[in-house]
């Protein structure tokens, strides 16, 4: 039974790597319509051996004793030592499965979707090879079995999210954005790199089946060292969790996500919405038994910076006029919530409610917000503009659209029976029984995003009525599939028993509603979608009159807070100004001044000493009669 | 008959061959055909060495053979290879063939310069191939040489000068390792120059810390060392591009094999009293280089400093004294040896293009050539560590490898060199956005042509090479683990 699991497995990470080879090394031998085929064909195929995978692993024989087991299977690849060694395998547990099913299907549609959106464009096979190594990286990635595979397929997500939001290359801009995803994120991987480093210096495994045993030696007997008065573990997962935050886009290291969305909107919707930016979560959720028994510190850590960049998102995501923008925050503030569950969580039975809301937010986000973006994608494609005062009353000419989105932004919103109330309720469920100010903290969290979502929908399908110089129109089947799909998808999701499924250690426990949370959570998001009908539905001046009131907040606000000045004076002054041209500087006329110097004294000391062999014998002679007589002076006295 | 005799005798019939043959053309393909005769050799080693490595496992070299050359000083010409030279010799034979190719384009001069280009091969192989200390001397400053003349007469901007300082340079370096050879010739009193005869004797302590540091120095000038590397800049700077590519390719090698192999081997306790010095030096050529190629504006001197930087990383791995570390800087050496010659050889065909290196006079080429463009972005994904090429695979052992060490103070160098992944990818990126993405800079560019088949050949084999060590590094791997052993047993 295992064993041919294993193989589908295995088909699922090869057959968009081989997607990936094929349209890569035929690029534009391939006609569109070819490429299109292969990519779309390759990855429904993905899709149904991952469907296959879930169905067999949650309901038949991933359950022992009513426990859900980690199935490994894997390869050694590189032998550092006899204890350190990267292997290349998989790994079954109801997380990577979950995962599983959630990529391929939010790529199968991305992949559906972008026949009718990218149509026509440059580069067209090339964006769908770049799609299929993406999938191909994104799948190896959660199915990692030790951490630096996951490091090693890391590394791959980051290249391949710089290719695509790097695909219209002629346009300086997306060059820019590109180059700042993958340097900050690069930056955060850094410490994961180091992370990696410690926890492997001090438990000498990289296998994620030994770090997360929670009855092992590792987190059983702990190594005691300390360093700067921190245990080395807490360092090391502190660390780790910097490279998560970085792909996650958590604050400080936010700041490529915003500017991302300069790729292809099913791009977007792909990498920057359902599944590289969870992947922060994914990995804190993969080492969570060791962050929970080992470095709760840490944990604590992750729950308050996820907290804060959820509020800081939500709030920046009000002013931002960009609609493609306002969904980056608002991802940003959803995949935060998703850490401050993991942050609250405890472990075992329903203390794991944490751990298993994070996991159940991040399978119904994954479908509403790539159900989100496919839909700005639709309005964009057509009015030709990302900017909201560009749009209005679109309602009319884009129903399918129109409907799709409501339901989306209903679910972000936590408004019953759609998906994101089942999951957003857990989560605050869980922060209420471990700390009241995170839990202050997010409830104000879904009241503020019902309020922008609805802003944000209002602004494109209500609101003043734009006269449009072409009609706008749907995109034609290959668009609106994908969008109707995920739709239902956001109806029924929220109805899955995630908690009989993925929990900390296996074993279901006992989930309901509990309504003395629910009510006033959807209390607060009937309230912003209300406040945002004032002001949004129809053409007013409130907008206005709000933000000369704030004005300074407002404009902070406007400006993300400054984030982005902040670190480009960072890295233009002082990384550019401040170190690397000194150092130019200093190796071309000191260190190099030095070696030339040596030149230029033996030059001058032999240009001088050449005088004393001049050749005319009357001053040798001359010079010897002078040196005889100083030395038999010397001698004589 | 010795097979090693055939590196450095198919280099000197094609010498002959040269100077008979008449025309520039036929010169050309003479070269391409003996280039690929010693690929073919090179790779045909393998077997080979695995062969007679079966037979005598506990050998610290194989296919050992002796000719006397100057009986008074018991000096003999000695061969022998174990699993490291023979990667060497792979990755030479490889840069010489692909150098070869993107010679193809050179006018002037033909015969010369490929007989000067020849003798340089020589030395190279010859140095991977001999195991006593006279001989590795010798093939050493054959190396260096023709390097003169190279790049004094085809070379470009200002050539004289790099010419001379880099010759210079390497000259001081190789009289410091002069002293050395001699120093541990008499200290360790068996009256061989045979390293694997003095490998078996103790060299005096106070012998190994007076001539260790020579011993490293000398040969840690051609491996770039700080501050002794700016020889390396000017120098890839004005040579043509077969040079560059050989010599970033291949002779900085011989610094890190040379560290390796004499300076450590022998005088382990010696290595031991000077780490902490050289691991901050190096430590800081890692981290300086990186800084350094942030700002550069010619791309040969990027890619310059960035092999400053990577080389460092070489010497770094190989002073962290631990069989991972060193695993990982001879995986370092061929990864860099094939990326930077890859980048030489599309510097070399972009600015045969556009008459510029400047990178703010380039903009948009993806466009124009998008053959070189893709090759070129391949290399920059392998020199910031991409998994799945050679850097990756490489810099990942030296830092697991490094940081497994039990002081503190070698692990937070260990840090510190890591921080160089993120500076390597903020200026490879700035190359990539700069001439090859973005709008075209210079309107008369977009009438260029894209890459021909010399070099597609030269740059298809090169990324071939990268991408098998970042697919498969347990083979290298497995072949330094193993020849490793009798270095790290003496340590």
């Amino acid at each position: 039974m295992q064993s041919y699991i294993i193989i589908i497995s295995i088909l699922i990470l090869a057959l968009p790597l081989l997607n990936f080879l094929v349209l890569g090394l035929a690029d534009s031998r391939f006609s569109h319509k070819t490429a299109g085929t292969i990519g779309t064909f390759g990855l429904s195929i993905v899709a149904i051996l991952s469907y296959i995978t879930a169905f067999n692993y949650f309901f038949d024989f991933g359950k022992i004793d009513g426990v859900y087991q980690k199935f490994t299977q894997s390869v050694e690849w590189l032998r550092f030592s006899d204890t350190l060694h990267i292997d290349l395998g998989i790994l079954l547990d109801p997380i990577s499965v979950m995962m599983l099913v959630v990529i391929s299907t939010v790529s199968l549609m991305v992949h559906i979707y972008s026949l009718g959106y990218m149509k026509g464009e440059r580069g067209f096979q090339r964006y769908y090879a770049f799609l299929s190594l993406f999938t191909f990286s994104m799948l190896g990635l959660v199915v990692a079995t030790n951490i630096f595979q996951m490091y090693i397929f890391w590394e791959l997500v980051g290249v391949s999210s710089f290719l695509l939001i790097g695909f219209y290359y002629t346009k300086p801009s997306a060059v820019k954005a590109a180059k700042k995803a993958f340097i900050v994120t690069r930056f955060a991987d850094l410490g994961f790199l180091i992370g990696i480093l410690i926890l492997s210096y001090f438990t000498n495994t990289f296998d994620f089946g030994a770090l997360t045993d929670p009855n092992g030696s590792i987190i059983g007997n702990p190594a005691s060292a300390t360093f700067m008065g921190f245990s080395v573990l807490s360092w090391a997962t502190l660390l780790i969790f910097m490279g998560g935050a970085g792909k996650s886009a958590m604050l400080p290291l936010h700041i490529w996500l915003p500017d991302a969305m300069e790729g292809p909107t099913p791009v977007s919707a792909l990498i920057h919405a359902a599944t590289m930016v969870v992947a922060g979560v994914y990995l804190v959720a993969r080492l969570f038994p060791l962050y929970f028994f080992v470095t709760p510190d840490v944990l604590t850590v992750v729950a308050y910076i996820g907290a804060a960049t959820s509020l800081f998102a939500a709030v920046v995501a009000c002013t931002q006029t960009d609609i493609k923008r306002v969904l980056a925050f608002s991802t940003i503030s959803q995949i935060a919530y998703m850490m401050v569950a993991l942050g609250v969580s405890g472990f075992g039975g329903h203390d794991g409610l944490g751990y298993m809301s994070s996991m159940f937010h991040l399978f119904t986000h994954a479908f509403f917000k790539a159900l989100l973006f496919l839909g700005a994608g639709a309005v964009i494609h057509a009015v030709h503009s990302n900017e909201m005062g560009d749009m209005g009353g679109l309602r009319k000419y884009l129903p399918i659209t129109h409907i799709t989105f409501l339901i989306a932004c209903l679910s972000i919103a936590g408004i019953p029976p759609f998906s994101g109330f089942f999951s957003k309720d857990e989560i605050l469920v869980a922060a209420f029984h471990h700390d009241k100010i995170l839990f202050a903290c997010q409830y104000l969290v879904a009241g503020l995003t019902a309020f922008y979502m609805f802003r944000l929908y209002f602004g494109i399908f209500w609101g003043k009525e734009t006269h449009y110089h072409h009609t706008p129109h749907e995109g034609g089947v290959a668009m609106s599939a994908p969008l109707i799909f995920l739709g239902l998808l956001t109806l029924v999701t929220g109805f899955v028993p995630f908690h009989d499924l993925i929990t900390t250690n296996g074993v279901s426990f006992a989930a309901h509603i509990d309504w003395a949370i629910a009510i006033p959570s959807i209390l607060v998001g009937v309230a912003g979608i209300a406040v945002a009908t004032v002001m949004y539905k129809k053409p007013s001046d409130i907008p206005n009159k709000v933000a000369t009131a704030f004005n300074g907040f407002y404009v902070a606000t406007k400006n993300k807070f400054y984030f982005d000045e902040i670190y480009l004076f960072v890295t233009k002054k002082i990384i550019f100004n401040c170190i690397s041209t000194p150092i130019a500087w200093f190796d071309r006329h000191i260190v190099d001044g030095f070696m030339d110097f040596q030149a230029f004294w033996s030059n001058m000391l032999s240009s001088n000493i050449r005088y004393l062999q001049s050749g005319r014998v009357q001053q040798y002679v001359w010079v010897f009669t002078a040196s005889a007589i100083v030395i038999a002076a010397l001698v004589i006295f | 008959m010795n097979f090693l005799y055939l590196f450095v005798i198919i280099p000197l019939l094609m010498m002959g061959g040269v100077v008979l043959l008449k025309s520039d053309r036929a010169i050309k393909i003479f070269m391409l055909i003996g280039s690929g005769v010693l690929l073919a050799a090179s790779l045909i080693l393998l077997p080979l060495f695995f062969e007679a490595r079966a037979l005598d496992p506990e050998a610290a070299m194989v296919m050992r053979s002796d000719i006397m050359w100057y009986e008074a000083l018991n000096i003999k010409l000695s061969l022998g290879i174990d699993g490291i030279s023979v990667l060497m010799i792979i990755l030479s034979a490889v840069i010489v063939f692909t150098g070869s190719f993107v010679s193809w384009a050179m006018t002037e001069q033909v015969k010369e310069y490929f007989l000067w280009f020849l003798l340089l091969s020589i030395g190279v192989f010859g140095f991977f191939i001999t195991v006593d200390l006279f001989s590795m001397f010798m093939f050493y400053e054959i190396a260096l040489i023709p390097m003169y003349l190279l790049i004094g007469l085809w070379g470009t901007g200002r050539k004289e000068y790099s010419a001379m300082k880099l010759t210079l340079m390497l000259m001081g370096g190789s009289a410091f390792l002069l002293l050395g050879i001699l120093g541990i010739y008499f200290s360790a009193g068996i009256n061989s120059m045979n390293i694997l005869e003095i490998a078996q004797v103790h060299i005096p302590v106070e012998a190994q810390n007076l001539f260790f540091p020579l011993t490293f120095l000398g040969f840690g000038v051609l491996g770039a060392l700080f501050p002794f590397h700016t020889w390396s800049p000017d120098g890839h700077a004005s040579a043509p591009t077969a040079v560059s590519m050989l010599h970033a390719g291949v002779l900085m090698k011989l610094g890190g094999y040379g560290c390796f192999r004499v300076a450590i081997y022998l005088m382990p306790e010696g290595a031991e009293t000077y780490t902490t010095l050289f691991l901050v030096l190096t430590g800081i050529s890692v981290i300086y280089g990186a800084f350094g190629a942030v700002v550069q504006k010619d791309l040969k001197y990027i890619n310059a400093y960035s092999s400053v930087s990577h080389c460092g990383l070489v010497l770094f791995a190989i002073l962290m004294l631990n069989q991972t570390a060193m695993n990982g800087a001879i995986l370092q050496m061929l990864s860099h040896g094939l990326m930077t010659a890859l980048f030489f050889a599309l510097i070399g065909s972009i600015y045969g293009r556009t008459h510029t290196r400047m990178i703010t006079e380039m903009g948009g080429l993806m466009k124009i050539m998008p053959f070189l463009s893709v090759c070129w972005v391949i290399a920059g994904l392998a020199s910031l560590g991409l998994p799945g090429l050679s850097g990756f695979v490489s810099e990942m052992t030296i830092f697991v490898g490094s940081f497994q060490h039990d002081d503190l103070f070698h692990r937070v160098l260990t840090i510190v060199a890591c921080a160089s992944i993120v500076i390597t990818a903020v200026y490879i990126l700035r190359v990539v956005g700069k001439i090859l993405l973005g709008p075209v800079q210079d309107k008369h560019h977009e009438a260029l042509t894209d890459a021909v088949w010399y070099e597609k050949i030269a740059a298809v084999t090169l990324i071939i090479g990268i991408a098998f060590i970042g697919l498969l590094p347990f083979l290298p791997s497995e072949i330094i683990n193993d020849s490793l052993t009798a270095v790290i047993s003496k340590l």
